[in-house]
């Protein structure tokens, strides 16, 4: 992609807020539209993804978040990605999910999804989603393997489906 | 002419078994006909399905006080109980939240969330969560359009009531309104399931 000068102004903004935030260098939020995200459900590399739909309104979810940090700091040396993809309405990135995003000093990479038209993009995420949050997909596309939980998970939970998944 | 009346019987076997399993394996499907069930609305009686001999069928919306995407939508279930329950399709509300996991879910919050918001229908506990397995809600809010079939009603649409959570006004498909305009135009929903994000069921931890 070529850098226009308006994506060089945003880098440099970028790194000065992160440089600014260290030592808890929190993530940034990354808005998305679904082609970004099924881009990465199909890439064909030997990592095993977590995958974790959320939103900051639903309780279930901010429950586990810790789970998915805790996760990816065990497996930071493995080809293990986590993601939260966050499913609030973009009109709330600045007032609720970027505060949040700081607040936990959440880590792992948020994407927050922005498809109002939620019939449209469930099924093609995964077609056994009934929509209800939370929802994690596991997978490794090299190995042919995946895993999805409609469901909170504990952390031993994940453990065992990335065990499986990554075997 | 054993053999016969064997098959028969078997047959009749596998039907009664493979009818009592549906339900568990991911609930109803268009088309299923939507058991019946008795529950406590907020003012203290119990509701079924059977009690309104004149509704053509129903509105079942699986919803809760505390969700914000069941908030989001509670103005729109008002004015589809407004619009529709003239027409022979009045809406029914349940919560199936175990209130153990969502304390503002309680059967008193129910209460007062229905009387403050004025619900001109019935908010129904389903305490045992039952109603909700059967049908094989998920979400809130999760909709269930039945339609009647002699004394029983059959479920002509299932999921979201709109495309548009954020903004009523923005929605490009009505699904609830397509589904029943047809519906009472005595044809089948084009649109007969679409899938929609929500806060997932609160269920009882297993004991």
């Amino acid at each position: 992609m070529p850098a226009t000068p308006h994506a060089m102004k945003l880098r440099f903004l970028v790194a000065s807020l992160l440089l600014s935030a260290l030592p808890a260098a929190a993530q940034q939020v990354r808005v998305v539209k679904l082609p970004a995200l099924q881009q990465l459900l199909a890439r064909p590399t030997d990592t095993t993804y977590v995958v974790n739909f959320w939103a900051t309104w639903c309780g279930p979810c901010v429950a586990e978040l810790p789970h998915f940090e805790q996760l990816r700091r065990r497996h930071a040396t493995a080809k293990v990605q986590v993601l939260l993809v966050s499913l609030d309405f973009a009109s709330q990135l600045d007032k609720k999910v970027r505060p949040f995003v700081q607040r936990h000093r959440l880590v792992a990479p948020v994407w927050l999804l922005n498809e109002p038209d939620q019939n449209a993009f469930i099924d093609k995420v995964d077609a056994g989603w009934s929509g209800a949050l939370p929802f994690t997909l596991v997978f490794n596309n090299a190995r042919h393997r995946r895993q999805s939980f409609e469901k909170p998970l504990t952390l031993p939970e994940l453990e065992t489906a990335l065990q499986a998944v990554a075997r | 002419m054993k053999k016969p009346l064997f098959l028969l019987t078997l047959l009749a076997l596998v039907a009664t078994l493979s009818s009592f399993l549906r339900p568990a394996e991911g609930g109803y499907q268009v088309g299923d006909k939507a058991a019946d069930f008795k529950l406590k609305n907020v003012d203290g009686k119990l509701v079924s399905l059977a009690d309104n001999k004149a509704a053509k069928g129903y509105i079942v919306v699986f919803t809760c006080n505390t969700c914000p995407y069941a908030q989001a939508y509670e103005d729109r279930i008002i004015a589809l109980n407004k619009k529709y329950a003239a027409q022979g399709y009045p809406v029914v509300a349940i919560n199936p939240n175990d209130p153990q996991i969502a304390p503002g879910d309680s059967y008193a919050d129910m209460q007062k969330r229905a009387r403050s918001k004025q619900y001109a229908f019935p908010y129904l506990l389903d305490e045992s969560q039952d109603v909700a397995r059967t049908y094989g809600a998920t979400r809130t809010p999760h909709v269930y359009v039945l339609q009647r079939a002699g004394s029983e009603f059959k479920v002509a649409y299932i999921g979201a009531i709109d495309n548009n959570t954020e903004d009523a006004n923005a929605a490009t498909a009505k699904y609830v309104e397509q589904a029943l305009t047809e519906i009472m135009a005595g044809k089948p929903a084009t649109t007969s399931a679409t899938k929609a994000v929500g806060c997932g069921i609160k269920w009882k931890k297993k004991a």
